[in-house]
């Protein structure tokens, strides 16, 4: 066994169990503390018949992460793309934490960002250990080596060894320092629009999701849970339920019951037999007014200070004009195609789960603190994830499978229906914010003032991270702990903070309040999807008041932020910002950073004489930074173009006497293919850091649309979603 | 007992004759490539082929299958509009999470085979019953003109 640590990771090189090489590497943890331990948390196998296998700590939730991790290592190790296989790594977080949170997680559009490096430094490492071992093989020097398509080349003499035949070796010979990486210029697989690695198995239905496992004896649960959030089971009468051919079991829980049958079908037909009565409890009488009520309330008050600049009060008072408004964006539930689901098998002596999971060490403590078992008795087999955007980074219904479990002999899958996944999902949370600007005589916002109220999901996620705090802290360094400590989430004042416009004086605030018995959670785009729908909007005010064009206020206001302007004139560009349309149609314009990218899109918007919204074309321009993947930038920006203007136009979860008066994809509807914009992406060519690319498509384009709708008819989106307001509006 | 014809094979189980096909499909038999996404024919994760006509068989008791030809997303391929829908989505890179992306190549096989050259209200048609959380339709609507061109 070899080590060596190099100028930014450690390195490890060892014979492979039944031969082979294994490269472990570690991912960078910000401020790791290193010690002795040889800690890899990335595995990459070369097995002797040339196959590269990549121990994915990521997942894939349609994000591409699967194309775009193998293409990083592909690239420096010279093998062709279809030559590297994907494993899922197993729940580790000493292993597999991700370099810019310190949990195993996928999510926050950090994928790329995390690995550019690490990815790329881990194959070069690899691939000067198998030249090495070529060389001495052929007894030459290993400059005159070079590799290729998964082969080591002596230049002079035009001999061949296949990657396969050289394992053995390369895992007894010392893992070399600081291998320089390939210059961006002779990158072969880096910036070309490969194919995704998980298509074939997604077209021919051999994909294996979560839903799909099927262990030996398993039985199959559906489950109702106290509609009433905070709500207990009062009692429930099974006797009509057990008489159903095919059920097994009612299982009580606090505030759930679960039917055990051997199929979906049996177990649906044994719970609506049930006779259930519920314990309503304090949150009863619970409505979204009242929730709404709270927030207004709490955003009157001051809240802890996120950015700070200039005396806003000052050059408030001493503002030509003020511009003031109220915006409020919906709870939101994530309806991921895929219900919730989670298969679990629970014995005296050790526990399997099965299920589709972003979070997958936080699924194995969760299941070891429910059943009491050691942390490496639980084993969680991942899976690929019918969408994530944010719905798989929760544990809840983890724990509920688990409980169930527990009181079932043998392995059961547990699986929502669609109304219980809408009617029990964590949402994204209902903020509220107040937002006023000051403006000079040229109609420049001199002061800025914006203060949100909501709740913290962050403050949730952080208390049940613990013990974990401690490694989390050090992923996200003193700023964030910093925060932390005054009651400051960083989530929710993210992309309010720090707009990229020039505002010399700002003062941005957060209000924490939490709805009653509403569990929040991430949704895609997390806080900028809420901020830049608030801050484009009301920047389209200023230039309304102003009687400006939006486009080219957002303009002269970038002249600190070259990255935001060229995207900002890209977009105006494409779209053909400024020429005429049919009445009832208009564009909106909307500026993102946030992410580590920059994103101006604008959306085309047509209204009917009955005031319903059509968005027939969305213009998109893109700075990300370096693109690994062109077609995967592409297809998230399209996606999740997509996701936002079904929460833009409607969106919403909506609470009464307790519960969600929401049920299926009747009453929460998506966006289907006759809505769907025609969507123009332009990427613009970048030498700077990759930024993440899965969220910003969602929150950029909510304003683009909402703005749009203002060009079109004069009515100012204030309030999410878009629903029936124009049918009030004159058009 | 009932008899079903599945991308050409038979099979007999032992279920109830009210029993949705996406069921019997997914847990007795295990072909799990046919989706379970809302259980009210709103989404077509579920869709199958009927006798060559696009089905939710999430809503589809068992009975009204049987004696008839089902296809799933496991045999479409072996259909001519199946195949060519495959190789299109596979050119496109269409899928993204791929959770929907059997009913959808089933909703657009199912269309091809009756409409070779559709046009896009055709597949507006064909596919609005199909729901995509990631998005995918912008080349789902791309894939289907290049499998029909």
């Amino acid at each position: 066994m070899a080590r060596t640590l190099s100028r930014r990771m450690f390195l490890e090189a060892s014979a492979a169990v039944g031969g082979g090489l294994l490269l472990g590497f570690t991912l960078p943890v910000r401020r790791r503390v290193l010690n002795d331990r040889f800690a890899p948390n990335a595995f990459i196998r070369i097995d002797r018949d040339g196959r590269v296998t990549l121990i994915m700590h990521k997942v894939e939730m349609g994000q591409g992460t699967y194309t775009s991790m193998p293409m990083l290592l592909a690239e420096e190790l010279e093998v062709d793309l279809n030559q590297v296989q994907l494993e899922h790594a197993p729940a580790d977080d000493a292993l597999y934490a991700e370099p810019l949170f310190g949990v195993q997680e996928t999510g926050g559009s950090t994928s790329v960002r995390g690995n550019f490096e690490p990815l790329r430094r881990a194959g070069a490492a690899a691939r000067t250990l198998l030249v090495a071992a070529a060389a001495q093989a052929w007894k030459v020097d290993a400059a005159a080596c070079r590799a290729e398509r998964g082969e080591v080349v002596h230049g002079p003499t035009g001999r061949k060894l296949g990657y396969g035949a050289l394992v053995d070796k390369a895992a007894t010979l010392p893992v070399p320092h600081n291998v320089p990486l390939k210059d961006p210029k002779d990158w072969k697989l880096i910036g070309t629009a490969a194919k995704r690695l998980d298509s074939a198995d997604k077209v021919t239905g051999a994909a294996q999701f979560g839903i799909d496992v099927q262990v030996p004896g398993m039985k199959v649960a559906t489950l109702a849970a106290c509609p009433v959030f905070g709500g207990k089971l009062a009692s429930v009468d099974d006797s009509k339920a057990k008489a159903i051919q095919g059920v097994h079991q009612v299982v009580r829980l606090d505030d759930a019951v679960a039917v055990v049958a051997d199929h979906m079908w049996a177990a649906k037909q044994g719970l609506a037999a049930l006779d259930i009565r519920w314990d309503e409890g304090p949150n009863a009488k619970l409505s979204t007014a009242d929730i709404v009520r709270q927030l207004a309330a709490a955003s009157q008050q001051p809240g802890v200070v996120a950015r700070k600049e200039g005396d806003v009060a000052r050059a408030m008072a001493g503002a030509a004009q003020k511009v003031e408004a109220v915006y409020e964006v919906p709870f939101l539930a994530h309806a991921t195609m895929e219900p919730v689901n989670c298969t679990v098998h629970v014995r005296q002596d050790g526990c399997d789960v099965w299920v589709g999971t972003q979070v997958p060490t936080f699924a194995r403590t969760a299941a070891a603190k429910l059943t009491g078992l050691p942390r490496e008795r639980v084993q969680v087999h991942n899976h690929l994830l019918g969408g994530g955007f944010g719905r798989r980074l929760e544990v809840d219904f983890i724990i509920r499978a688990v409980q169930i479990a527990m009181q079932v002999a043998g392995p059961v899958k547990v699986i929502w229906t669609r109304e219980e996944d809408i009617q029990h999902d964590m949402y994204r949370p209902y903020y509220y914010d107040r937002i006023t600007a000051g403006l000079d005589q040229r109609g420049r916002p001199i002061a800025w003032s914006h203060r949100i109220a909501g709740s913290s999901i962050e403050a949730r996620v952080i208390s049940q991270l613990f013990p974990k705090t401690l490694r989390v802290i050090r992923a996200g360094g003193v700023h964030r702990l910093g925060a932390m400590i005054k009651g400051l989430d960083l989530d929710a004042v993210e992309g309010a903070a720090e707009p990229p416009y020039t505002l010399p004086n700002i003062r941005v605030e957060y209000v924490r309040q939490e709805p009653p018995g509403v569990p929040t959670a991430f949704w895609r785009g997390v806080g900028p999807t809420h901020n830049i729908f608030v801050v484009e909007s009301f920047i389209d005010e200023l230039a309304a008041a102003m009687k400006q064009d939006p486009f080219q206020y957002r303009r002269a206001l970038l002249d600190q932020s070259p990255r935001a302007k060229a995207v900002l004139e890209l977009a105006a560009l494409q779209a053909g910002w400024g020429r005429p349309l049919p009445p009832g149609s208009g564009r909106g314009i909307s500026l993102l950073h946030a992410f580590g990218s920059y994103i101006a899109q604008v959306a085309e918007v047509a209204v009917s004489k009955q005031g319903d919204v059509r968005v027939p074309r969305v213009v998109c321009a893109v700075d990300c930074g370096i693109i690994v993947n062109p077609d995967t930038v592409r297809a998230q920006l399209e996606s999740g173009i997509i996701f936002g203007i079904s929460a833009a136009l409607f969106g919403e979860i909506t609470i009464r006497d307790g519960r969600v008066e929401q049920h299926n994809f009747n009453d929460y509807p998506a966006l289907r293919i006759n809505e769907a914009p025609a969507i123009e992406v332009h990427l613009v060519n970048s030498r700077e850091a990759p930024g993440g690319i899965g969220e910003p498509g969602t929150s950029a384009v909510m304003p683009a649309v909402t703005n749009a709708i203002f060009a079109a008819t004069g009515k100012r989106i204030r309030k999410l979603p878009v629903k029936e307001q124009l049918r009030e509006a004159k058009v | 007992m009932v008899t079903l014809s599945i991308n050409g094979n038979a099979r007999t189980v032992d279920v109830p004759a009210d029993m949705p096909l996406l069921w019997v499909l997914r847990d007795v038999i295990g072909l799990t490539g046919t989706k379970f996404g809302c259980g009210m024919a709103l989404c077509g994760a579920c869709t199958v082929h009927v006798d060559g006509r696009p089905m939710r068989s999430c809503v589809t008791p068992v009975a009204a299958a049987t004696g008839k030809q089902i296809t799933t997303i496991e045999g479409v391929g072996e259909t001519p509009s199946g195949r060519k829908v495959q190789q299109a989505w596979l050119d496109l890179d269409v899928v993204q999470c791929g959770y929907c992306q059997s009913g959808q190549i089933m909703s657009a096989a199912a269309l091809l085979a009756s409409k070779p050259h559709p046009t896009d209200a055709d597949i507006d048609a064909a596919l609005a019953g199909n729901i995509c959380r990631c998005g995918t339709y912008v080349r789902i609507r791309a894939a289907i003109k290049r499998a029909g061109g």
